[in-house]
């Protein structure tokens, strides 16, 4: 929204399009980020499901990696990555 | 129209108005004293006369979260509660009016917890009067049946779109069958007509957000509008009060006089002690003592102009409530009368009596008590004891 609108002339009831999110960026206070690794995703999805923040880009059905602009570093794409030994998507600690 | 005279009580006439109104949505939960409007209205479901989808809640707070939901959907949508239950739903009210849903509900007057009690006062409906709703007050059975219905105008019009709680004081009118008279199912039917869904999340080619993050930029806004509503709302309400007495030969308004136009003496109440102040006023008035009512219906918006043109030429006047603010200086009810009062040259001096907390019965010698001790305040002119209780020990 280029300009901020007065109580007048503002949709009542905060009604809004669809959508929104993507323009509120939520991945600035991550601790742990994730780090997709393509040699050994079985493109599974798991990960692009449960993202609470649909932080996992895919692309023709398959994971391309992770918008960091959202992802808030909750891990719960490691937690659900079935590949074994290593998991596809590991947690890393956050470098400032 | 036929119209049809029938026993009812308080909450089998609320229940009945839901029925009539047929809601697509009742999410509701049990509380006593509310329990029976949604257990009569179950079995409307389960009896196949309504097409309502009944929704059996874990909790009240979960109630008005799907009340809430189905609203927003796009379905005109009702719950009741008394209460713990209403106050189980403290979170969800102020959502309810800043998403601008229409939800109706039936709230039967019952005091908060502690101690536990399950009688009337009106502490549960005051705690929740800053929260955007609507508030009517009903003196018996056959005004819960007319405010229902009219509560459901007034939430659905486009310039108000706020929600209402339309109240019953516990047992004392939900339990107490009275005769009333109710319209055929058509009649009402018509008059509510079709809803008018201001939101519907289940469109899918114009998909929307609600209850959005509101943050610093946009929540002040959101709140001002609501304010705007609750303003509007008072035009809204005197005009279906009025098209309602066209209709149906009894007009409403925010307030109700009673003998008041000459009187010296006057209380002021809400609810179902309005109807023993009519008749404590009756006797005095054979004694030649003018005394007189203000019977406040709606709450919310505050109708402070109302008041204070009824009050102008009374010398005293005496809150009678059923709720204390514990505010160290009277009830909610006294302070907003006051407030109305303020500004204008021509006022009575008014006092504040607490009265009828958890259920204890105001009775005639109380309310006589009242207009004797505030007779007294008239002669003299002086109040010694601004807020009192009446009928502890």
């Amino acid at each position: 929204m280029a300009k901020d609108l007065g109580w007048k002339e503002l949709p009542e009831g905060d009604i809004l399009k669809s959508g929104t999110a993507v323009q509120f960026e939520t991945g600035d206070w991550r601790t742990k980020k994730p780090v997709w690794d393509e040699k050994l995703c079985i493109q599974c999805l798991f990960c692009y499901i449960y993202c609470p923040d649909s932080a996992i880009t895919v692309k023709d059905s398959k994971v391309t990696g992770v918008d960091y602009r959202f992802c808030k570093g909750c891990g719960i794409c490691e937690n659900v990555c079935p590949v074994k030994p290593v998991k596809a998507i590991r947690m890393f600690k956050e470098e400032k | 129209m036929s119209i049809q005279t029938v026993a009812k009580t308080g909450n089998e006439a609320m229940a009945e108005a839901m029925r009539q109104i047929n809601p697509d949505v009742v999410a509701a939960y049990p509380i006593t004293p509310a329990t029976e409007i949604v257990m009569i209205f179950s079995q409307f479901v389960a009896d196949g006369l309504v097409d309502t989808e009944f929704v059996a809640v874990e909790s009240e707070h979960s109630a008005m979260t799907a009340t809430l939901a189905a609203c927003a959907a796009g379905a005109r949508s009702m719950t009741g509660t008394s209460s713990q239950g209403l106050a189980l739903m403290y979170e969800i009210l102020p959502i309810v009016s800043a998403m601008r849903l229409p939800i109706v509900m039936p709230e039967v007057n019952r005091a908060i917890s502690g101690p536990i009690n399950i009688h009337c006062d009106h502490s549960d409906t005051m705690a929740a009067r800053d929260f955007g709703w609507l508030q009517i007050f009903s003196e018996n059975s056959q005004e819960a049946y007319d405010n229902i219905l009219q509560a459901m105008k007034i939430c659905e019009h486009k310039d108000v779109r706020l929600p209402a709680m339309v109240t019953t004081d516990g047992f004392i009118i939900s339990h107490c069958m009275e005769k009333i008279e109710m319209f055929d199912d058509k009649t009402v039917q018509e008059y509510v007509g079709k809803y008018p869904a201001y939101t519907k999340l289940l469109d899918l080619e114009n998909p929307i957000t609600l209850g959005a993050l509101d943050l610093q930029n946009y929540y002040f806004e959101h709140k001002r509008q609501v304010a705007e509503a609750v303003k509007n709302s008072k035009k809204i309400i005197l005009e279906i009060g009025k098209d309602f007495g066209k209709r149906f030969g009894r007009e409403y308004g925010f307030i109700e006089k009673y003998k008041l136009d000459d009187a010296d003496i006057a209380v002021i109440c809400l609810g179902s002690t309005a109807g023993s102040a009519k008749s404590v006023v009756n006797e005095l008035r054979e004694k030649g003592i003018k005394a007189g009512l203000l019977k406040i219906r709606v709450f919310r918006p505050f109708p402070d102009e109302e008041i204070a043109s009824a009050l102008e030429g009374v010398k005293v006047a005496a809150a009678i409530e059923r709720s204390d603010g514990f505010a160290g200086k009277g009830g909610p009810l006294y302070d907003e009368i006051r407030s109305a009062l303020y500004d204008k040259k021509k006022k009575p001096l008014v006092v504040d009596y607490i009265a009828g907390l958890g259920g204890r019965e105001i009775t005639h010698d109380h309310l006589t008590e009242i207009f004797s001790e505030i007779g007294k305040i008239a002669a003299t002119g002086s109040v010694e004891n601004p807020v009192q209780y009446k009928g502890v020990r």
